[in-house]
């Protein structure tokens, strides 16, 4: 509709000057092209190393073809020495219980703050308001106190704990939502004898699905990909997460370029996985996001 | 607020008395019980969510604020108050500013950023061959797990490495320390940090640019509008806030960058930043006192860029909320 309407427009108007016009075509595209070059060369280049030899990675330079294009070796080196299967069912086992936490404090906190009149309410908002401004990065330091005072420290609830506890963009994105669902849907099942708890579990909770997809997928994501809470609250190699398990690399393959570049490419992969499945929502969820 | 709320509560609780008319005998203690409960309903639903706000966001700045006037060591029980010295320390030693001068250069870098999401959101808001393989390629790095990409441009800034080859193709010659040499370094980590989160950018500006009536373009165009003035007139216009939401961003994300540069060289070679600093004060010299100081005075520039954002741009937070 758009496009028909404007092309034979824009045709009119650039058919007076169209070489100007056309060289503006091809540096746009150029543009684009080395953009998308920016982009994937570093990760080409990694994925090639990923597949040489050791003696190849020390003989031939960078951008060389690995002689063997199913040379998956470094791979089993990394997954195995790299402990990176241990450390994706731990990143996995946070990355569930975090993000059904967060939908459900997320979610019981917009129900409570949107369907109740309650004394203190204005309080309760802008103490979740006033959060959003304290960036926890700078906050560490004492948020590792209390972490440590719970016991917390080198388990699992650590990250579960402060991934749940802190996530205060969620908790917006379900109050924003939940203002779209009608109310009378509420009053109808109080008047069939529903009580608070049910109304939520049955009539908010389902209808907030859009919602808790797009804060599963940028909860997830994120999660996946966090390195600085398990790196400073699980320094056991036991309890690697996928980012503090490839930062591990760093010590014992030191040099080898090839088994790093294959640890890399494993972590990628996931994430190029569920892009290319779940793009819309992607695009749409961090924009969602990253306004609030 | 209390007069506000009195007839609301009254409300449900005499509709069920009307439609559940055998209950009317005991009407009345219920009604009395039922209104307890219902005022304490909210809070039942609010209970885990405050105590978790309480206990990790604003137990934290109020014990780091407390921390931040002893010289605590972060393990041992006794803890002595020393006044504003850590303050005095963080503020009469050179050193400790040199991690702001590190801060400029990924809020330099954080500017070229936008400036490049902006154009090639402008770019791919027209009508583009393959938009969305280009939109999703530019997207992508920011999805990248951060130790990930971390190693990648180590790989790539290696001495003799990828940059250095394609550099000796175009004709410039040489090998460079891209993160040994101090020069070097920091616009290298910045130009990472760049490459990670422009995509990021874009897309936001991407949905705010489709965001605009269709109609407005297709009436600048049979005006005679060039592709300029339509960006001039129509998109920058409309994108506004989502820009003035992006500067801010980049402020106070420039002060807090953490990963890349501490996965890349770990601060060496003039790179560290002031969370680098604030962590390893903390952690490995076990200066929670001094390290509390810095996290203070880190929250509190936040909050002051913050601040100058709301006063400045006051209709866009509105938009938002």
């Amino acid at each position: 509709m758009t496009t028909d309407m404007s092309a034979p427009a824009r045709r009119r108007v650039s058919a007076g000057r169209s070489v100007p016009a056309a060289t503006a075509v091809v540096l746009k595209y150029l543009s684009l092209l080395v953009a998308a070059a920016v982009v994937l060369v570093p990760l080409i280049v990694v994925l090639l190393t990923s597949l040489k030899t050791e003696s190849e990675v020390a003989s031939s330079g960078p951008l060389s073809l690995p002689g063997d294009w199913f040379n998956f070796a470094n791979y089993a080196t990394a997954i195995e020495q790299g402990a990176m299967l241990r450390a994706f069912g731990n990143t996995t086992l946070i990355l569930v219980i975090s993000t059904a936490g967060t939908v459900l404090i997320g979610s019981m906190t917009a129900y409570a703050i949107d369907r109740f009149q309650f004394r203190l309410k204005k309080l309760v908002m802008s103490l979740f308001l006033l959060a959003t401004l304290v960036p926890s990065v700078t906050t560490q330091v004492a948020t590792f106190q209390v972490i440590d005072d719970l016991g917390a420290f080198n388990s699992r609830w650590a990250p579960i704990l402060l991934y749940t506890g802190t996530d205060i963009v969620s908790i917006y994105i379900f109050l924003q939502f939940i203002r779209s669902i009608p109310v009378s849907l509420d009053e109808a099942a109080r008047i069939d004898g529903a009580n608070s708890w049910t109304i939520y579990r049955k009539i908010i909770l389902p209808m907030l699905r859009p919602a808790i997809a797009t804060v599963v997928i940028v909860k997830g994501i994120a999660i996946y990909n966090d390195f600085y809470v398990p790196f400073l609250y699980m320094p056991d190699p036991e309890l690697g997460t996928i980012s503090t398990a490839l930062f591990r690399f760093k010590g014992p393959f030191g040099a080898h370029w090839e088994t790093i570049s294959a640890g890399t490419i494993v972590v990628i992969v996931p994430t190029l996985i569920v892009f290319l499945a779940l793009q819309r929502f992607i695009y749409s969820g961090f924009a969602a996001g990253s306004t609030k | 607020m209390t007069v506000a709320h009195k007839p609301r509560t009254g409300g449900p609780a005499a509709d069920r008395r009307s439609t559940l008319p055998p209950e009317s005998a005991h009407g009345r203690p219920r009604a009395g019980r039922r209104r307890t409960i219902t005022a304490l309903t909210p809070w039942l639903f609010l209970a885990a969510p405050l105590t978790l706000l309480l206990m990790f966001t604003f137990l934290p700045v109020a014990d780091m604020i407390g921390y931040s006037f002893t010289d605590w060591d972060g393990i041992s029980p006794s803890r002595s108050f020393v006044g504003g010295e850590n303050y005095t320390d963080l503020v009469t030693r050179p050193a400790r500013f040199e991690v702001f001068l590190v801060s400029g250069f990924y809020l330099v870098a954080s500017f070229l950023q936008i400036a490049i999401a902006l154009y090639f959101a402008t770019v791919l808001s027209f009508n583009t061959r393959f938009r969305n393989l280009f939109k999703g390629l530019l997207f992508f790095p920011y999805l990248i797990n951060g130790v990930a990409v971390g190693f990648v441009f180590l790989y790539f800034f290696q001495p003799d490495g990828t940059l250095d080859t394609l550099l000796r193709l175009v004709g410039a010659e040489g090998e460079h320390l891209w993160l040994g040499n101090p020069d070097l370094a920091n616009p290298s980590l910045a130009g990472v940090s760049v490459w990670r989160f422009m995509g990021l950018n874009m897309v936001l500006f991407l949905g705010a640019i489709q965001s605009i009536p269709p109609h407005l373009y297709e009436a600048a165009e049979l005006d005679g509008a060039n592709r300029w003035q339509q960006f001039r007139h129509i998109i920058a216009p409309g994108i506004k806030p989502i820009i003035s939401l992006s500067f801010i961003l980049a402020v106070s994300g420039s002060l807090a960058v953490f990963e890349i540069p501490y996965i890349m060289t770990g601060g060496a070679n003039g790179t560290e930043t002031f969370v680098i600093q604030t962590v390893k004060l903390a952690f490995q010299f076990d200066k929670v006192g001094l390290a509390s100081a810095s996290a203070v005075v880190l929250l509190l520039l936040i909050l002051l860029v913050t601040w100058v954002q709301r006063r400045l741009f006051p209709e866009e937070r509105v938009e938002l909320s």
